[in-house]
């Protein structure tokens, strides 16, 4: 890497910096709770639109995680999801009706209050439909994982995106507000990733799973990506490339042992493919706001038309983190 | 008796308020060193804690850094105030604010009025330890360390690179040899006194100034030169990873701490609420410990530090991808993969399943789609039978279905029909068996019974690519195992290299092969190979094949096959 393509990564950074701050503006607040927040909190920050039957369960579960407070931007809802949000006692909620796709899908609101409120604190961005699960995290709570990345100078945490899906037809199984919804995408794809080096940025790109499998056989380069980091001690020179695939400085990348062994990382379960899926796909396919001109949501529809069950013989069905483990899609590392 | 205990302490006050507290009830003098650097008001608030204890005392104030002498500066000042303020006191125990007593305090006063003057220290000399940060064990005793290793590392690393080149080195005080070993120890009153008193102190802590990380070594050397009797190991059970950063114990950990022997361990999560609700509780004579078995702590940790730096080799996955140097190149089992053979023999691969006891897969490379074995179009993992999927990625696609199958192992056939890019990848890893019979590939076509000017071209073409896949496995970087045969000197003698393929597949069977698979009927295939040759093209790796021209000189025409039944 000469100083040239650095100086091209930094303009690059200035860039996404200055773009996430020109659209400060775009972020009306509803309700700030920040002050409420213990010292040193764990803040969780994510953009959703029209999710109100997915939120009761999304925010118990990284409550019971240890998340202290979330900070979220409601994208223009009309299903009650703003009102329901800004009950929550734990929960700061800004609005914004810009579109979607101009705002880097998000990105740039989330980067601006990363900025602005996550400063030196452990963040975790994720979406409504991501559930993170990291090693022994049946026992011990986010603070202990964040305290220990802490004690080993670790400001970045990767966890790869798992697509769970259920067996049969999405609509046969509705998913019901409060409900786990891991009780009915049970399943995922154990062992198809790929995994390409990124050279400029130094990240893994790894795509696969069912989506690979069934909507992207014919054109694997466009399926999506499934390396995440989701979840970083926030710097205000900080940057999300790409949702929060990627990240500058480039240096905050290496989430990966290049000379043999195991970095500790974690799986975000993705509980996409439900009943909700078909309606969601639509609606996003109308509003031409997804990545890639919709091209994603344009396959999903054909593969849904078709009537194609996600699931097959060699689905694995989800037990707990340990099996995650030992399929070898996420490690301990030296976490012991 | 009298044990006394000196806290070196900077986060998680509540916690070395419980821990301290439990010290004083059970009888015992605490000394609380708080790094300079914690806020005044957190200091307030421990300090009015600890107020009913009239035996926990605060010591002067050091900024600590880790690895420097603040830290020795610390125990010192706490140290000499415990001995001051507590004459009483006979032993005493250095701790942490993270560390925790593991055995009721009256066992530890037990054990150690059962050895009296014994100073439990762990004391090592620089040639005999196993742990060095940075490389360094000796040398932190010779070298000068003015440079923060966690802020200012290049500096760090520079220095003491400067240092080596020009073969500057401090001298050691005439009557030290440099001891190292865990700080955390136990020391009696009279050693204590020995070094605090000593008419040479000034001169040590001049010295141990400029070692690296001194409270690993200042009173683990210092007690060798005064102490009467000492034991070399610590009371406190304390692992450190390989980076020289110590482990942490949570709630889970229990039922291993449970089976230590240790008094005290460090360092202990400050929000493990079992761990310090189990420990600090009244002791129970009743309860009843189970059998020690501190090995299973020394397996957790030492497994963690493995897969740290080693990893599972062969699992390619978002936090380990190692480049090719460091095992990038190697898929997680050993596989076998076949060239030539399903061309030769007829039923190859029911034979192969048979007496290798493997998954023999078909081509899993072939330019249609991947022939997983028995037919199946997606295969364990989820990997789908695509061929456009697979050649996308063809490294991770094997790598992928390896480590899918391991504890089975997996063969499959390959040819220069097949997609060759993962030839590369063949070549390089050591877990890949290639077995090898060049030319097989000119007898489909020759049974084909297509006229030999048709399939000429064809011909050319396979060789090449076979030629330059034989000239890939014959570079001295090929770290597979290779066989190779001459189709001609494979139909010479089959039997001998069948045994051989199933021996280097299947080592541990117990019986020898009793049956072979059926080859094809290659009476005429001399022939089309002089035909070939007579068409101007050059079949040079199906070795050298008899032609029956040589014994029937009679025949004329183009030859053709006979159908094998």
């Amino acid at each position: 890497m000469g100083l040239m393509s650095s100086y091209r990564l930094r303009l690059r950074r200035k860039y996404l910096l200055l773009r996430a701050f020109r659209r400060r503006r775009q972020l009306k607040p509803v309700v700030n709770r920040m002050a409420t927040c213990p010292r040193q909190p764990i803040l969780l920050f994510s953009t959703m639109r029209n999710e109100r039957i997915r939120l009761p369960y999304f925010l118990d579960y990284y409550r019971k995680l240890g998340v202290d407070h979330f900070l979220l931007v409601d994208n223009g809802s009309d299903d009650g999801t703003r009102e329901y949000l800004a009950e929550q006692p734990d929960v700061s909620l800004w609005t914004a009706t810009a579109g979607y796709k101009q705002s880097r899908f998000g990105t740039d609101w989330m980067m601006h209050l990363l900025r602005r409120h996550g400063s030196e604190n452990w963040c975790l961005t994720v979406d409504v439909d991501e559930f993170l699960v990291f090693p022994y995290c049946e026992t011990r709570s986010l603070r202990a994982l964040t305290d220990w990345l802490d004690s080993s100078a670790t400001r970045t945490f990767s966890a790869m995106l798992l697509d769970m899906y259920p067996k049969g037809p999405m609509h046969e199984q509705p998913y019901r507000e409060g409900r786990n919804p891991f009780e009915i995408a049970q399943y995922f794809d154990s062992g198809n990733y790929v995994i390409h080096r990124n050279p400029g940025l130094g990240n893994l790109w790894i795509q696969g799973g069912p989506r690979a499998r069934l909507y992207f056989a014919d054109q694997p380069k466009q399926a999506p990506a499934m390396n995440k980091i989701p979840l970083v001690k926030w710097h205000p020179s900080y940057a999300y490339v790409s949702s929060t695939h990627m990240m500058l400085p480039r240096g905050l990348n290496l989430v990966f042992e290049d000379a043999g062994g195991e970095k500790p990382s974690g799986c975000l379960l993705h509980a996409k493919f439900l009943d909700t899926f078909a309606a969601k796909a639509e609606e996003e396919l109308q509003r031409g706001q997804h990545y890639a001109e919709s091209h994603e949501y344009r396959a999903y529809r054909e593969g849904l038309t078709r009537e194609r069950d996600l699931w097959c013989n060699w689905s694995e069905k989800y037990i707990n983190w340990r099996q995650l483990e030992i399929l070898g899609l996420m490690s301990k590392g030296n976490w012991a | 008796m009298t044990l006394g205990i000196v806290m070196l302490c900077h986060t998680a006050l509540h916690r070395a308020a419980q821990v301290a507290r439990h010290w004083a009830v059970a009888g015992c003098p605490v000394v609380i060193h708080l790094d300079r650097r914690v806020p005044d008001s957190d200091r307030a608030e421990l300090v009015a804690a600890l107020a009913d204890l009239p035996d926990v005392r605060f010591s002067a104030r050091v900024a600590c850094e880790w690895g420097t002498f603040s830290l020795v500066e610390a125990t010192l000042i706490a140290t000499t105030q415990l001995l001051r303020d507590f004459p009483g006191a006979d032993y005493v125990y250095l701790t942490s604010g993270s560390c925790l007593p593991l055995r009721p305090v009256a066992e530890l006063q037990a054990y150690l009025a059962a050895h009296p003057g014994t100073d439990f220290i762990e004391s090592v000399t620089t040639a005999d330890v196993g742990w060095t940060i940075g490389g360094l064990n000796k040398e932190r005793f010779t070298l000068r360390f003015p440079f923060s290793w966690r802020k200012q590392r290049r500096l760090f690393d520079g220095y003491v690179t400067l240092q080596r080149l020009l073969g500057v080195r401090r001298r050691i005080p005439a009557g030290l040899v440099p001891h190292l070993g865990s700080q955390w120890w136990c020391l009696t009153r009279r050693t204590l006194d020995a070094i605090l008193q000593s008419p040479d102190r000034a001169r040590h802590d001049r010295y141990f100034r400029r070692v690296w990380i001194p409270d690993e070594s200042y009173f683990q050397t210092l007690v060798r030169k005064v102490s009467a009797k000492v034991e070399s190991r610590s009371l406190t059970l304390s692992k450190f990873d390989f980076q020289g950063r110590p482990h942490v114990f949570y709630d889970d950990h229990l039922h291993l701490l449970r089976r230590s022997e240790a008094f005290l361990a460090r360092k202990i999560w400050s929000d493990a609420d079992l761990l310090y609700a189990t420990y600090l509780a009244p002791a129970d004579p009743a309860a009843a410990r189970p059998e020690p078995n501190p090995g299973k702590i020394d397996r957790l940790f030492a497994k963690a530090v493995e897969r740290r730096t080693k990893g599972r080799p062969g699992l390619f996955m978002q936090s380990r991808f190692p480049t090719k140097a460091r095992g990038g190149n190697r898929a997680a089992a050993p596989y076998g993969v076949f060239e030539g053979f399903a061309d030769l023999f007829e039923d190859f691969h029911p034979w192969l399943t048979r007496v290798a006891e493997a998954r023999v897969h078909g081509h899993l490379f072939a330019p249609d789609r991947v022939h997983f074995a028995e037919g199946e179009t997606i295969f364990k993992g989820g990997l789908s039978d695509s061929a456009t999927l697979r050649d996308y990625n063809p490294r991770s696609f094997l790598t992928n279905l390896i480590w899918n199958s391991r504890g089975e192992r997996q063969c499959f056939h390959f040819g220069p029909n097949d997609a060759q890019p993962i030839t590369l990848f063949l070549a390089a890893d050591p877990n890949a068996t290639l077995m090898i019979v060049s030319g097989a590939f000119a007898i489909p076509l020759w049974r084909s019974g297509r006229p030999v000017a048709d399939i000429r071209a064809e011909v050319a073409r396979l060789q090449k690519i076979e030629a330059e896949f034989i000239a890939l496995l014959q570079a001295p970087e090929t770290k597979a195992r290779v066989r190779l045969w001459s189709l001609a000197d494979f139909v010479e003698d089959p039997v001998e290299p069948l045994h051989q393929i199933v021996d280097d597949l299947n080592p541990r069977a117990s019986h020898r092969m009793t049956e072979l698979p059926r080859m094809v009927d290659l009476t005429g295939f001399g022939n089309f190979i002089q035909e070939l040759r007579n068409q101007g093209m050059q079949p040079v790796l199906m070795g050298d094949f008899p032609t029956e021209i040589d014994r029937t000189q009679l025949r004329d025409g183009p030859s053709h096959p006979k159908q094998a039944k």
